[in-house]
């Protein structure tokens, strides 16, 4: 029984095959523009490496930063219908309305406001208005828009409404794809439509890419299921990251921190992941990525995902070294995915931080002899000053004077001593393919993140207990094993300036996926 | 100070400042920006007035959000609320108004006032009630010159309105608060209608300019990615609290109100010491290991240490570095009226108020 990790990225597409606890392979390969040969070329060569029998993979999980980067570069997003029920409130602010005109536009910018909704305290704030609902099908109709996100106020509280507007919508427009905001976010209006209308302007997209990758297995001789990773480092099946693609948008750094988190069994810890042209610091707990407390902007679109809090600095494997007078500097310029032609160790002119570690005799990478001139002083202020980066960088993100493990992962990762500051820096093995082993590894979720009346006799524990045993549920129907289910968020924040204690609790449970011994 | 022009892009630092001024408390700015952006395009730029341009028989009106911000973060106003509010203000008065004003010089309030004037076409007075945020509305320091805050009007997003009249201003606050919940949680209001001369008697002068430097201060020191803190301090004879990691936080609710505490330990210059805030919506009380550092109502500002963003006691979290900020509270409220009304022992603190620049350290 194996399971076969890829990690989709920008610039590279790995994969690596799992037994177990064990990393039987794990390979590097080009990302392609039609994903496919990709993932088929990665996929392909991990299986021969690690050299089983195909048939016997069980799973494949895949991550991927493809939505990511369709919305930052504004490529094949598609037109949407933006209705939002909250008429008689909201009006002040449409659809779409803190977006940047170039994503607006690519979207269609097609905004409906809508009479519906509901009140903090699950009362209506206006009855659903359906008439409006059949002229803005009419609309849609007319202008051929292909997809649909509805946000109703205070959706997450409630979604009869949401849901209402879409079973009406669909009279009129039967084959529209609609993306309701309770589906995907929490409160904050803007925030969950935003998510939403740019979800429902990935659908075509997601629907391809989903059949590439689904293509792409079968072509191989796979047959079994396959899985996407989320955000939090979670997994849904592929028909869901069809319908919620953006669930996706932050996988790429959470896969490579949960890769590092496996691969050494460390729990609480600093990940840092080197790459090309910078470096990803972040921290563990519980052994999942610590999240960003502030909102994350999305090609430019404010959103309320929750984020792995990743801090970045320009320094990767390519960053280019120079001299000037007694000073040493180092980045944020870098050579990136042209290293293997101009680095000094690899016959190019230009010196970068791999030259420094190979010369130092800490890498063994392309040709020493290349670098046997470099004068020694300039060795040792280059990683000197490489040192204090990742210092500097390491302090910023550590929750404590207790000495935690740093886990160096990423191609560049040769660049990390093996003692930074007070703290013990560990290097796992196939730390370059971290991210691709967080993909094999993720866990199912749940999550309930909703506001409660403190009244009528309902204690906080009471109300907490109730989330967590919706979330339980959740999890369970997306296809965790009810006996591996932990709680990993629990927090509850009381309303500021409203009488009624009324208090906001965040539940997040993960579990092992059923059919594997993860 | 003589008048300025606010328009669309001014709009980014107001809120970044009020966010600062806001003290932890009072709301994110970001809905009350994209408001008055919103306007400010479409009907022109917000011109702001030294109250000294204001005749004294003038007639000037504060208008506000009341309730939980995060609930208008959700349910969004329609826009229309606190043009109703004042407009059925005006209609009890018998008499237009000539100028609005800000009632607190921090969080969401700072900005809202702004879409008001913007579509009003009124000039908004440089100045406020609070030179801070405060959590309740007879928190001002019209309040210890006998201004009423009623005739006061709310208005939601439904279309309902209501006049209060109350015999004080803690009577006031205890009527609105009731019908801001049953109104959903939160409410526009138009209230403390006040002539040109109690305006110059009773506010704090110039916030709204300080407000703006203080927003544009931290985009220029962001910009050349620097962490405003230092400029601020300067700028504003501030006093350095500390620098500090949350390692933990206490929140509950106790009256309709988010009142907690969050400790603290020192990073870089105050690695080894351990420091607590205290907060209800609003930093009240910080001190360290040997006692008070800062009480309200001097003001006591977070800044995210990496990202050197304002932060508000509600994104307080495990791990979080900021920089506190000690900034000394208009004289006003230093008095024994002042202290009386927002002064540690109103909110429940076992001492005495000592004014930032007699802490012992």
């Amino acid at each position: 029984m194996y399971r076969l990790g890829i990690d989709v990225g920008g610039t590279n597409t790995d994969a690596v095959i799992m037994q177990g606890r064990n990393v039987l392979s794990g390979v590097k390969a080009s990302t392609t523009e039609d994903v496919t040969s990709g993932v088929r070329e990665a996929m392909e060569a991990a299986i021969s490496k690690a050299d089983i029998d195909r048939s016997k993979i069980t799973t494949v999980m895949i991550g991927t930063t493809h939505f990511t980067n369709a919305v930052i570069e504004r490529r094949h997003v598609n037109p949407v219908a933006a209705i939002r029920l909250g008429l008689p409130a909201t009006a002040c602010l449409p659809p779409m309305v803190d977006w940047p005109d170039d994503l607006r536009e690519a979207v269609g910018g097609h905004g409906y406001l809508v009479r519906g909704g509901y009140e903090f305290d699950g009362r209506e704030l206006a009855a659903l208005d359906l008439e409006e609902i059949d002229r803005i099908a009419d609309d849609i109709n007319a202008k051929r828009i292909g997809a649909v996100a509805i946000t109703s106020v205070f959706g997450p509280i409630n979604a009869q409404m949401e849901e209402e507007a879409r079973k009406r919508l669909l009279t009129k427009c039967p084959d529209i794809p609609v993306v309701l905001s309770s589906e995907i976010g929490r409160i904050g209006l803007l925030e969950r439509e935003s998510a939403a209308v740019m979800n429902a302007s990935l659908l075509q997209l997601s629907a391809r890419t989903v059949e590439a990758f689904a293509e792409a297995l079968k072509s191989a001789g796979l047959h079994c299921p396959f899985f996407i990773t989320q955000n939090d480092g979670t997994l849904m099946g592929a028909e869901t990251v069809k319908r919620f693609p953006v669930l996706t948008f932050a996988s790429g750094p959470t896969n490579s921190m949960r890769g590092a988190a496996f691969l050494t069994g460390v729990r609480d810890g600093i990940v840092v992941d080197i790459g090309g042209t910078t470096t990803d610091i972040g921290s563990l707990q519980h052994g999942f990525p610590r999240q960003a407390a502030t909102v994350v902007d999305i090609g430019g679109v404010r959103t309320n995902f929750r984020m792995p809090d990743v801090f970045s600095i320009g320094l990767g494997g390519g960053s280019l070294v120079r001299q000037s007078g007694d000073r040493v500097t180092v980045g944020p310029q870098s050579v990136g995915y042209r290293i293997t032609r101009e680095a000094r160790v690899f016959g190019g002119d230009t010196l970068t931080t791999t030259d420094i570690a190979v010369a130092r005799g800490e890498a063994e990478v392309g040709d020493r002899a290349r670098v046997a001139d470099l004068d020694p002083a300039l060795l040792e202020a280059a990683r000197t000053e490489m040192t204090s980066m990742l210092e500097r960088a390491i302090e910023r993100t550590r929750l404590s004077p207790d000495p935690v493990p740093v886990i160096a992962v990423g191609g560049g990762s040769i660049l990390m001593p093996e003692q930074i500051g007070d703290l013990k820096v560990m290097r796992p093995e196939n730390f370059a393919v971290a991210n691709a082993v967080g993909a094999a590894i993720a866990q199912i979720s749940g999550e309930v993140d909703r506001i409660f009346s403190l009244e009528k006799g309902l204690t906080r524990e009471i109300c907490l207990k109730q989330a967590e045993d919706e979330a339980r549920e959740k999890a369970i129907r997306s296809g965790a094993v009810a006996e591996t289910i932990e709680t990993i968020e629990r927090e509850d924040v009381p309303l500021a300036y409203l009488p009624g204690n009324a208090t906001r609790i965040h539940v997040k449970v993960v579990g092992e996926m059923g059919g594997h011994d993860a | 100070m003589t008048s300025f022009s606010v328009n669309a892009d001014d709009m980014d630092a107001i809120a970044l400042g009020g966010a600062f001024l806001g003290t932890g408390g009072g709301g994110d700015p970001y809905i009350g920006k994209l408001m008055a952006k919103q306007v400010i395009a479409s009907h022109g730029p917000v011109t702001v007035i030294s109250a000294d341009e204001l005749p004294d028989d003038a007639l000037c009106i504060p208008v506000c959000m009341m309730g939980a911000p995060t609930v208008m973060v959700e349910k969004l106003p329609n826009g229309e609320e606190a043009r109703e509010a004042l407009s059925q203000l005006e209609t009890f008065l018998g008499r237009k108004a000539d100028a609005l004003i800000c009632i607190e010089a921090g969080g969401l309030n700072s900005t809202i006032p702004y879409a008001v004037a913007a579509a009003t076409g009124l000039p908004l007075v440089d100045g406020d009630g609070m030179g801070r945020a405060f959590p309740e509305l007879q928190m001002v320091t019209l309040t210890i010159h006998g201004i009423s805050a009623t005739p006061m009007v709310l208005a939601d997003d439904k279309g309902n309105s209501s006049v209060i009249n109350a015999i004080s201003n803690r009577w006031t606050e205890r009527l609105a608060r009731c019908q801001t919940v049953e109104m959903g949680g939160a409410a526009l209001v138009a209230l403390y209608p006040m002539s040109g001369a109690e305006v110059k008697r009773g506010i704090l002068h110039g916030t709204m300019s300080l407000i703006k430097e203080i927003g544009e201060t931290m985009a220029a020191e962001r910009k050349a990615s620097r962490n405003p803190a230092a400029a601020l301090l300067k700028r504003l004879d501030g006093k350095r609290l500390f620098t500090g990691r949350v390692v933990d936080i206490d929140r509950r609710t106790v009256g309709g109100f988010a009142r907690g505490k969050a400790l603290f330990k020192g990073i870089d210059e105050d690695e080894g010491r351990s420091f607590t805030v205290e907060f209800q919506n609003e930093f009240l009380v910080c001190r360290d290991d040997d006692g008070l550092l800062a009480v309200t109502p001097d003001l006591i500002c977070a800044l995210d240490a990496d990202g050197g963003l304002p932060v508000t006691t509600e994104q307080l979290r495990y791990g979080l570095a900021v920089n506190m900020i000690g900034l000394a509270c208009d004289p006003q409220w230093s008095t024994p009226e002042g202290l009386e009304l927002v002064g540690p022992r109103y909110f429940g603190y076992e001492h005495d108020y000592v004014p930032l620049n007699q802490m012992s350290r």
